[in-house]
């Protein structure tokens, strides 16, 4: 074809500055489509629940729903508080409390574990850390692994009686969510 | 005649290893880069780009919204409530799908007025043509069926009685129509059932369009583009690459068309719809007026003109179909109504009478709306039943140019060029 | 082919359009009430600067809860989006405080020995109405239905009533100004609507007359009126009256079946920016790459 030479620099700064724009409005126009896969606001607001905890009797635990998953509560007897307070934090496979509503770098001791004047109640999201599915240890005829907490029968994960890992494939002790208690016989977790 | 052969050559190890693999590299040059163009095409040409960019982005917004919608009879409105209120740009990727629909069909008719003006049905564009009406009436099922999801009021009542009108093959043969109607309801009346099934549909149905389409370039590319002269590319001052030329041309289009996109979009984004649709669906209520989107209210004034169900029926249907047989209705001696004199005055008045007809189906059925829809019924099939036929054969055109670079340059620029480059 | 052809049709369109306009602005001069039964009115969110006033949603929200909420729901609203900004964004605690005192109650949900038991909304839940399903409404309105207000402003338009010459103009006027308050306007006119009849229509008990209702008669009794409006405290922005409330009320409902608004056309200011500038760079970039040829 018989084009005429042009000045390039003015040609090559205009189609640079032609391509980059529609460059950048395509990128910003991406956004949207891939942010409405995010959590919607429906599904955000529900982040909160109130849990009556009166009925738990010492010894029991129920499960309840929040965010999808399941929540262990457990009213822990003094036994079981006490051998989870006996532990070394050095026999711990993951020193972190993993406790939500403490800092990252929280150990993992039981007081990190449960709320101060609240040492009696456990609770923690019911997903174990090795590849999500749910421990046993809540029922009273359930498995409860080595060290009398939880043990799940997938691959094999044992946790004590503040629900830290102690044995098997699990890497991380579960979860403890952000809860409060508004009253004595009420918590709101989330 | 046969697709263009490029100069492409493989620059990258990789990528002569594709082209003796799978040569998209190579396709995409000779046809897209490389690609010979008329030199003198006008802006109504970026308009097949347009679509090619609208299909693509009804698909994308559709799919997304498909990851938020229920096609259920008691799920679909809240779930588009849902959409509007709760999804993150939700709001806004609804807004682009529904002005988009509306969108894809203006540039459609901008297209394929440009097609009827220009003669680019006439030989050898009739196959290309004809895929292209296909596409029309594949893009208006696709319309309709989308249309019905958000089970509001017009949703529903638009697809009773459209899907009634099948009930009219009865008087043809007895328990004809009533049969086909109850298969596409799934029952005896319109429920969700019906929607469910509008919804695989519409989901399926624009990738039949994009596989149309892709026959649609294909045969386009055989061919060669018309031009506003309808003269052919004959030496190489008649063309220029498609690339930057064309797609320079096509990207300027394609942002004035999103300026007015985003201007629906952002500011007017229920001004093309119907407020009723806003109103979950009832079936024991009818609204007082029931109307469809704007780009079916010609066909719907068609409908409604024939007094006889039956007739109206076909004639709705036959008003659509008889674009297929354009190519060959018209009897023109050359392609561009710019060298008609006679046939452009009922080139415009074709125009004026689809617009009319746009008017009269948004207005209720009755009084000099009736009697005005007729006679623009009238005209519409005229035009290609009568006055194609009729007046291309007596019309004598004006001179074409020689050639499009004649057309472009004048007669003293058509001569052939210095070797030297022009100083600019 | 001569230059002057399609100046020629250039000029005949024009006449044509500035002979329809004249027709148009003819007509309208004439008296826009003769083609709309209903008035436009100014709204602070409409056209392409349109925010919502927040203060009037606000107000509006208490006519809502003060009048309307004795019928109609406004189940597509939750509470928490009262404290969203965009609305009438009440703070946090107010609103949830609102919802726990909320008069009606949210039903549907079993207790453990699986009985349907009613409780109290949380910012969670639908601003529900009095009424647990249509059949208790139309059994308490005398086979009358008091629709949900959640989406009654997009729900609603104004039809155009210009003679067909005209038509195309108004319609590319409202475009062009982003009008699509077709339905505030229409709300609005109703609260301000009802009067005596005409002497020569006879309204059955129980119905209503209404200057813009299409039919002229509604089931239900004026909510609001010349002498039974709202008063707003002193620093709400404004004094009570039936106009005052009327609008605040068509407020309040335009956002609540449009509550993306202030988003939507802040966003948009800035797509149109980005198109137009970027249209104009692509202009130039072609004008360059055509340059070298004549065409």
């Amino acid at each position: 074809m018989a084009i005429d030479a042009e000045e390039p620099d003015r040609r090559d700064f205009l189609t640079l500055a032609a391509s980059a724009f529609v460059a950048v409005g395509g990128a910003v126009a991406l956004w949207p489509f891939i942010d409405q896969m995010n959590p919607d606001a429906g599904a955000l607001a529900l982040a909160s629940i109130e849990v009556d905890i009166a009925p738990i009797k010492e010894g029991q635990a129920i499960t309840v729903l929040w965010r999808g998953k399941p929540v262990f509560i457990r009213h822990r007897t003094p036994q079981e508080i006490d051998s989870a307070k006996a532990v070394d934090l050095k026999d711990l496979r993951d020193e972190f409390a993993r406790n939500e509503g403490l800092p990252d770098t929280a150990l993992a001791t039981d007081l990190n574990r449960t709320k101060t004047g609240h040492e009696n109640w456990l609770i923690m999201v019911g997903i174990c850390t090795h590849l999500g599915c749910i421990p046993k240890g809540q029922a009273l005829g359930d498995k409860r692994g080595d060290f009398g907490g939880w043990f799940c029968p997938c691959h094999g994960s044992h946790y004590d009686t503040a629900g830290r890992i102690r044995k098997g494939p699990a890497p991380y002790n579960l979860e403890v969510p952000v809860y409060e208690f508004i009253s004595d016989t009420k918590i709101k977790i989330g | 005649m046969a697709l263009h052969v490029s100069s492409y050559e493989p620059k990258s190890r990789l990528a002569k290893w594709m082209d003796e693999r799978l040569p998209i590299g190579r396709l995409m040059h000779s046809q897209f880069i490389d690609f010979p163009t008329p030199r003198n095409l006008n802006y109504l040409w970026t308009f097949g780009g347009i679509l090619t960019f609208f299909l693509m982005a009804q698909i994308v917004t559709g799919i997304v919204l498909a990851m938020h919608y229920q096609p259920s009879a008691t799920e679909a409105f809240d779930s588009i409530e849902r959409i509007r209120r709760d999804v993150n740009y939700g709001w806004l990727i609804r807004n682009l799908h529904a002005v988009g629909a509306s969108m894809f069909f203006l540039a459609a008719y901008l297209h394929i007025f440009r097609g009827l003006y220009y003669g680019s049905y006439k030989a050898p564009r009739e196959v290309l043509w004809i895929i292209g009406v296909l596409i029309f009436i594949v893009m208006m099922a696709t319309a309709f069926m989308g249309y019905s999801l958000p089970w509001g009021q017009m949703s529903f009542w638009a697809v009773t009685v459209i899907t009634n009108l099948f009930s009219s093959l009865d008087s043809i043969y007895k328990g004809l129509g009533t049969t086909i109607v109850e298969w596409l309801w799934g029952g005896y009346a319109v429920t969700g059932v019906t929607l469910n099934r509008f919804y695989s549909l519409h989901y399926l149905l624009p990738f039949v369009i994009a596989g149309l389409v892709g026959l649609h370039l294909w045969a386009l590319h055989v061919v060669g583009q018309n031009s506003p002269t309808g003269l052919d590319i004959k030496t190489q001052s008649d063309a220029v690459p498609m690339h930057p030329y064309a797609t320079s041309k096509d990207a300027v289009g394609m942002f004035v068309f999103l300026l007015l996109f985003a201007w629906f979009v952002f500011f007017l984004p229920d001004y093309l719809g119907h407020a009723d649709n806003y109103t979950p669906a009832n079936p024991m209520v009818t609204p007082p007026h029931i109307v469809p989107e704007w780009y079916f209210l010609p066909y719907y004034a068609i409908l409604r003109a024939i007094p006889s169900k039956l007739l109206g029926v076909i004639a709705m249907f036959s008003s659509i179909g008889i674009l297929l047989f354009v190519p060959w209705l018209d009897t023109g001696r050359v392609r561009s109504t710019k060298y008609r004199p006679i046939y452009k005055w009922f080139f415009w008045l074709f125009v004026f009478t689809c617009l009319a007809l746009g008017y009269l189906g948004s207005k209720p059925p009755e009084g000099n709306y009736v009697v005005w829809a007729r006679i623009f019924t009238f005209y519409y099939f005229a035009h290609f039943l009568v006055v194609m036929p009729v007046i291309g054969r007596l019309e004598t055109p004006r001179p074409l140019p020689g050639s499009i670079t004649e057309a472009v340059l004048g007669k003293a620029g058509a001569r052939p060029a210095p070797a030297t480059a022009k100083k600019v | 082919m001569s230059r002057a052809e399609p100046a020629g049709r250039f000029a005949a369109v024009i006449l044509l359009a500035l002979l329809s306009l004249g027709g148009a602005v003819a007509v309208h001069a004439k008296g826009e009430s003769e083609e709309r039964e209903i008035a436009r009115q100014s709204w602070p969110f409409t056209g392409l600067r349109g925010q919502y006033d927040r203060a009037q949603l606000q107000r509006g929200f208490q006519i809502y809860q003060q009048v309307c909420s004795g019928c109609h729901g406004l189940k597509r609203v939750r509470f928490r989006n009262l404290a969203e900004p965009g609305g009438p964004a009440f703070p946090v605690d107010a609103v949830k405080a609102l919802a726990v005192g909320w008069p009606y109650q949210i039903s549907g949900e079993l207790d453990e020995a699986g009985n349907m038991v009613d409780r109290l909304p949380g910012l969670a839940d639908p601003i529900i109405g009095p009424y647990k399903n249509d059949n208790q409404a139309r059994a308490a309105q005398n086979g009358a239905l008091p629709p949900d207000l959640s989406l009654i402003v997009k729900a609603r338009s104004l039809e155009s009533h210009a003679p067909w010459y005209s038509h195309w103009f108004w319609m590319l006027w409202d475009i062009a100004r982003g009008y699509q308050e077709g339905g505030a306007d229409y709300v609005f006119a109703i609260l301000t609507g009802y009067s005596d009849p005409p002497a020569d229509m006879q309204v059955p008990d129980g119905m209503q007359y209404n200057v813009a209702f299409p039919g002229h008669q509604l089931a239900m009794a004026p909510p609001l009126g010349k002498d039974n409006f709202i008063e707003y405290q002193a620093d709400a922005g404004a004094k009570g009256s039936l106009d005052q409330n009327a609008r605040d009320i068509a407020a309040f409902l335009s956002w609540t079946s449009d509550s993306n608004l202030d988003a939507r056309k802040r966003l948009g200011w800035q797509v149109l920016l980005y198109l137009l500038v970027t249209t104009l760079i692509l202009y130039a970039a072609k004008k360059r790459v055509w340059s070298g040829l004549k065409h």
